[in-house]
């Protein structure tokens, strides 16, 4: 009798601790990112970390370092004030929507476009950077543009989660495409012959041919990717904020510099025609 | 869920396909090759079981992952073109072997050393003795480990979507980020996982039962 007692009395003690844990605010996910930001005086943002110039994990200090980064950091100050705080979460293609709905990250700046099924899932400010999707090929390839590539037989390397894998299925329907786990492996299997030609936006393929010489980016681009930031739905405070941030840091001259900063040095792309 | 299916039937039902193929591959040449150096360790010849003391510490203490890539990037740098599925079969193939061989040895230590005495002394050669006495009985020991490794080597097959091989886990990527509904995706995943394991999982207790 004692024994089953104690099991009861155990039982329903487990429950109410379990009870307790849930009723313990409301979840992540569904505060106001704004109000929450201004008591910890932070933002969360997901970014990529294996992206040139975008966004790069640097080996010797472990941060992450580009582009996107920075602007970034430009936006938490003007939203938050000059003592606001940028945390950085790294995000791959695949794993970004995911972290963004549970609430690990306020926000997404990683190289992410602006398309309707999106659209359906997150909000998107407008577009902070007009990418448009090229190829990467080995200096001497067959391969000059994405007519090249609509033969059986051609392999194009893409990363999962990204529109560009879609893109190509719909510009060389004939090409095999295969999709790999984030943009390092993509070029590492480009190396070593697994594809004909890596595809993704074109910002991100320069990034790489700089890292790598003997490969260099063909063909001009052929679609549009507006990068817009993403974040929950229901988020509108924020948005507004993100907005309003993003116009304040054009009109000061902080955005130009930042491109200057990242992109006069990449050989083939006119950072001049992005300014704003 | 039920939409994930109806959209993407033929995408899930292609990774379940390879996944399997990859699978059941995997298991004959894992079981074939695990049980040749578990057979190598107990020789009396000592450069046999040097040759897979060394196969087994290098491939049991190695990641999966590591060893896959080795194939998918490393050798067609240097060698021949390997595809994601081959590479990542033959990665899981010699990782679960090594494993395989771990195990059926253990059990070849646990038939009493004197079945061996008993038929060598009755002019059998080691072979024989081996082959026909202490392997049938090492065999019966180890069932249910094996049946461990054979659900692992089915689960471990995930490392296919790391190098495009186009198994369940690589579709459930591809069908998570295409239709941006994660969960239902994945749980979809998982269940045709089961659809593989779970009888593999019955069929090996029945087998410890009638057997062992």
């Amino acid at each position: 009798m004692k024994k089953v007692i104690r099991t009861i009395g155990l039982l329903i003690s487990s429950f109410a601790v379990l009870l307790l844990l849930a009723s313990c605010g409301t979840p992540l996910s569904k505060q106001n990112v704004v109000t929450r930001a201004e008591e910890t005086n932070t933002l969360t943002w997901g970014v990529k970390a294996d992206t040139k110039l975008f966004g790069l994990m640097d080996v010797k200090d472990g941060q992450i370092k580009g582009f996107e980064v920075d602007l970034a950091k430009a936006l938490t100050k003007q939203i938050l004030g000059p003592k606001g705080k940028a945390q950085f979460v790294q995000v791959t293609s695949s794993t970004r929507m995911p972290l963004l709905q549970n609430g690990n990250i306020d926000a997404i700046i990683a190289t992410m476009t602006i398309t309707p099924e999106r659209a359906k899932q997150v909000d998107f400010s407008r577009s902070y950077f007009d990418a448009g999707q090229s190829l990467l090929v080995k200096n001497g390839s067959p391969i000059h543009n994405i007519k090249d590539l609509n033969h059986s037989g051609r392999t194009v390397l893409g990363v999962v989660g990204s529109n560009s894998v879609q893109n190509v299925a719909k510009a060389a329907p004939k090409a095999r495409v295969l999709q790999l786990s984030d943009y390092a492996q993509a070029m590492t299997a480009l190396k070593s012959g697994q594809g004909d030609a890596l595809t993704t936006d074109n910002g991100i393929l320069y990034g790489m041919a700089v890292e790598n010489p003997g490969y260099s980016v063909v063909g001009g681009t052929f679609t549009k990717e507006p990068y817009g930031i993403a974040t929950r739905k229901g988020q509108g405070d924020f948005q507004k904020k993100i907005a309003k941030a993003l116009t304040e840091v054009e009109k000061s001259g902080q955005y130009n510099k930042l491109l200057a900063k990242w992109f006069s040095n990449v050989p083939g792309f006119n950072y001049k025609e992005m300014e704003r | 869920m039920t939409t994930i299916f109806a959209h993407y039937g033929s995408e899930l039902l292609q990774g379940f396909g390879q996944t399997l193929l990859c699978s059941v591959i995997s298991l004959f040449f894992s079981l074939i090759i695990g049980s040749m150096f578990a057979i190598f360790e107990t020789t009396p010849i000592k450069f046999l079981r040097v040759i897979a003391r060394i196969y087994i510490e290098i491939f049991r203490n190695i990641p999966l992952l590591v060893i896959t890539m080795f194939f998918y990037v490393v050798i067609p740098l240097y060698l021949f073109k390997i595809d994601g599925f081959t590479a990542g079969t033959i990665g899981l193939t010699i990782y679960t072997s090594a494993f395989i061989a771990e195990t059926v040895r253990a059990g070849i230590n646990s038939v009493d050393p004197g079945q061996m005495e008993g038929s060598r002394a009755n002019g059998l050669s080691w072979w024989q003795s081996m082959r026909y006495i202490v392997l049938p009985q090492a065999f019966r020991y180890v069932i249910p480990p094996l049946g461990n490794q054979f659900i692992n080597l089915v689960k471990n097959s995930s490392v296919l979507a790391f190098v495009a091989g186009f198994d369940l886990m690589y579709q459930g990527n591809v069908i998570a980020s295409d239709s941006l509904s994660t969960m239902s995706t994945y749980v979809c995943v998982g269940l045709l996982y089961l659809i593989i394991t779970l009888p593999l999982s019955y069929w090996m207790r029945y087998l410890e039962k009638r057997l062992a």
